[in-house]
């Protein structure tokens, strides 16, 4: 096999992979030819294949951004003027850990929580997709943590206790109120037990909550206290000694990474942070699904009208570019799949963008082409000289538009420049269409030219001789 | 074709296109979006028609209603003080008395201070981008006169964007948002794009024929160069014309803003940097 073959093999090998992926696992054909009506669904067979403990399926949904889905983003502000300068961080992630909390139990689809700081801005953004209560979700982000230390109560079961035991367990697990909460809490921490080198949890209390908790702890050994964040228990340690010093060590098998998550929702009780809505945006769903119809409709139609364009003006030689930009399209939504791009609207228009600017490789090609065949040179020469030049000046010129995207981007996530998932989402597609194009462009238009310059050089020949 | 010969005529076509926005920019300035001032953007689906002075009795001192506007579908949108969601509720409970059913479309409320940090950092990138571009331009041309042509083609290239928002802000209502300055970016690295092309073939045919003169070169660089690089703004507008016609309504003016930096930066790589570099290059002789 020639290298030539062996590339091309490659290039048609890449292009059924890609359109593998790239293909929904499921779609509607629904179109009428003349008066033959075709109407079909059709589906894609997906494999999934496990490796080494890791799911590989080839059924992966492309990721869609908020404006496409329609949702919920806030921006909430954290007020630290309560908080000591040392703990602020420690405040910040327990809110994150506590908006986390409620929304998993909530049940929202992949939603994105972020903190941001910015000098002494404490921020944290959260995404919700497909959210259209925003009164109630709002409730959800908008509230700081409520936390309680709850008493085990001996459950008095009366006569016509099967009905009534429902009732009570459900709503308050056999647990009283004590006047022990969140306040008198100062902070909690992951340490090590000394002896057995385990992670526990300690607890400091302050002044007031130091009495209350040995008032609590003497009177009740062997009893369970509970730990309740917005009523809701998160660990119930039995009492084993009075605790006189304010200072308690929980204790129980935890491994390092559940005493962290612990503490931090402990320090949701201990470090509340007041929070304000700064910027809040609801999408309606309609709204993103009329965007997305909208915009393929009119990809589909910019390409058709591009391929119909480098056809009209390049003939044979355009034809191929027109495979070559059909190739380029397969493995950009490939792409965008396997690295999880979120697609946003934006983005949308940053690939059709880079669809019209992934032409420019051709055009160079055919154009120096064309210089080199009008002044006498053989076509396959020609065509040679064509590819010579292509790649620096597409290199150079597509620089410019790297580094926008990279700005953009804002990949190290640096606090002076944008963090908008808008704006990241453009960048995005564009950077990968010009990576792409440049892929495709040189490396996937030479291919195919090279390997049908045998049968284009006749056409060529007849051309020049007629 | 001897097109540096009329370079006049391509920095008259340049300052008609300038003049206007740039005026318009000095005296009306652009109208910002929330993005930037702050505020809310409330667009509400309902079957009814109600006028602007009902909406604002509606609205009542809390929401402030600066402006309504329609837009498709016959969907209003509200533009007022930034509030919270309690007060919308109201609000959209009100509307709902007075017309029966609403749908919230969309609802954005942005405080004022994100505002700002927006602006800052949106200036940060801008300036990011121009210390990067410079320094491509001076490393790919060791002449200033190259680097500075490029420059002052790309500043062209952005007071057209700027100075079209400009006016269509005065006479359409359209507001420059985040993702206006995303497009602004964008046409920097468009401009640039073409410009090093056209720049690369002639410094490499002033080196080959160093007989001729240096317009001549331009010339022939030009004609050379123009046919690629129109066919490849062609198929760049071909794209976004679809979609600022096809693509609906939400990215249609940050399709119209990248349409506009598209050709100004087709324009302005052919007419206005390489006319201004024979120029230099004129005067520097004398």
């Amino acid at each position: 096999m020639t290298s030539l073959t062996k590339r091309l093999l490659f290039i048609v090998f890449l292009t059924i992979f890609s359109a593998y992926i790239a293909l929904p696992s499921q779609f509607n054909l629904d179109f009428s030819i003349a008066n033959f009506k075709v109407q079909k669904e059709i589906h894609v067979p997906k494999i999934s294949i496990n490796l080494f403990g890791n799911n590989f399926s080839s059924d992966i949904p492309l990721k869609k951004g908020l404006d496409l889905q329609g949702g919920m983003q806030v921006v909430l502000q954290a007020d630290m003027t309560n908080i000591a300068a040392e703990d602020r961080d420690d405040a910040l992630d327990s809110a994150q850990e506590i908006i986390r909390r409620r929304i998993d139990l909530y049940g929202v689809n992949e939603p994105v929580i972020q903190t941001s700081k910015s000098g002494d801005q404490y921020r944290l953004i959260i995404e919700l997709p497909g959210i259209d209560d925003p009164k109630e979700a709002l409730s959800l982000v908008g509230t700081t943590a409520q936390l309680d230390f709850r008493l085990e109560k001996e459950i008095e079961l009366p006569d016509d206790s099967e009905e009534n035991l429902e009732l009570i367990l459900p709503d308050n697990l056999g647990f009283v109120q004590t006047e022990l909460t969140g306040k008198e809490l100062k902070k909690a921490n992951v340490q090590f037990d000394p002896n057995t080198g385990e992670p526990v949890i300690a607890l400091q209390f302050d002044g007031t909550g130091t009495d209350l908790f040995a008032a609590l702890t003497t009177d009740n050994i062997g009893k369970r206290i509970g730990i309740f964040i917005d009523g809701i228990p998160v660990v119930m340690p039995v009492v084993s000694t009075a605790i006189l010093d304010g200072r308690a060590i929980l204790t129980g098998g935890f491994d390092i990474e559940s005493a962290k998550q612990l503490s931090i929702q402990l320090n949701a009780g201990a470090l509340p942070v007041p929070i304000d809505i700064l910027e809040q945006r609801t999408i309606g769903a309609n709204l993103g699904e009329a965007s997305i119809q909208q915009s393929v409709f009119a990809g589909l139609v910019g390409l058709g009208l591009v391929i119909v364009f480098m056809i009209l003006n390049y003939g044979f030689h355009g034809s191929i570019a027109a495979l070559a930009l059909v190739v380029y399209s397969v493995l950009t939504i490939a792409v965008y799949k396997i690295l999880g791009v979120t697609l946003t609207l934006p983005g949308i228009a940053g690939l059709l963008l880079s669809i019209g600017m992934a032409v420019d490789a051709n055009i160079l090609i055919f154009e120096r082409f064309k210089e080199e065949f009008r002044v006498g040179h053989s076509y396959l020469n020609a065509l040679e000289l064509g590819f010579g030049r292509a790649w620096e000046s597409i290199k150079d010129a597509n620089l410019a538009t790297i580094i926008t995207a990279l700005v953009l981007i804002n990949p190290l996530n640096l606090e002076f420049l944008n963090r908008s998932g808008l704006v990241r989402g453009f960048g995005v597609t564009l950077l990968i269409g010009v990576l792409l194009s440049l892929f495709t462009g040189v490396v996937v238009s030479r291919t195919l030219l090279r390997s049908f310059a045998p049968i284009l050089e006749k056409i060529y020949k007849k051309k020049d001789k007629s | 074709m001897k097109f540096m010969k009329h370079r006049w005529l391509f920095f008259l076509i340049s300052a008609i296109v300038l003049v206007p926005g740039i005026f318009s920019l000095l005296t009306v300035g652009l109208k910002p979006a929330i993005d930037f001032t702050g505020g809310t953007l409330l667009e509400l689906h309902i079957d009814k028609d109600i006028n602007e002075e009902k909406w604002k009795e509606l609205a009542g001192e809390e929401l402030a209603l600066q402006s309504v506007q329609t837009s498709a579908g016959d969907n209003f949108i509200l533009r007022g003080k930034p509030v919270s969601e309690e007060i919308k509720q109201n609000f959209v409970n009100k509307v709902s008395e007075e017309v029966g059913e609403v749908e919230v479309i969309r609802f954005e409320t942005v405080g004022p201070i994100l505002g700002q940090e927006l602006i800052r950092k949106m200036l940060w990138a801008g300036l990011i981008l121009i210390v990067f571009i410079l320094l491509y331009v001076a490393k790919q041309f060791s002449d200033i006169s190259f680097g500075v042509s490029a420059i002052l083609a790309m500043l062209h290239d952005s007071l057209v964007v700027l100075g079209s928002f400009s006016l269509l802000g005065y006479f359409s209502g359209i507001e420059v948002d985040v993702l206006f300055v995303t497009a602004l970016l964008t046409t920097l690295s468009f401009s640039v794009h073409d410009t090093i092309v056209v720049f690369d073939r002639i410094r490499e045919l002033n080196r080959k024929y160093p007989k001729y003169s240096f317009e001549e070169m331009a010339d022939r660089a030009v004609s050379e160069t123009l046919v690629r690089s129109l066919n490849n703004s062609i198929t760049i507008l071909v794209m976004l014309l679809s979609l600022v016609l096809l693509g609906g309504q939400s990215i249609r003016w940050f399709s119209v803003a990248l349409l506009i930096g598209a050709v100004t930066g087709t324009y302005s790589s052919t007419f206005t940097a390489v006319p201004l570099l024979v120029e230099w290059n004129k005067r520097s002789k004398k």
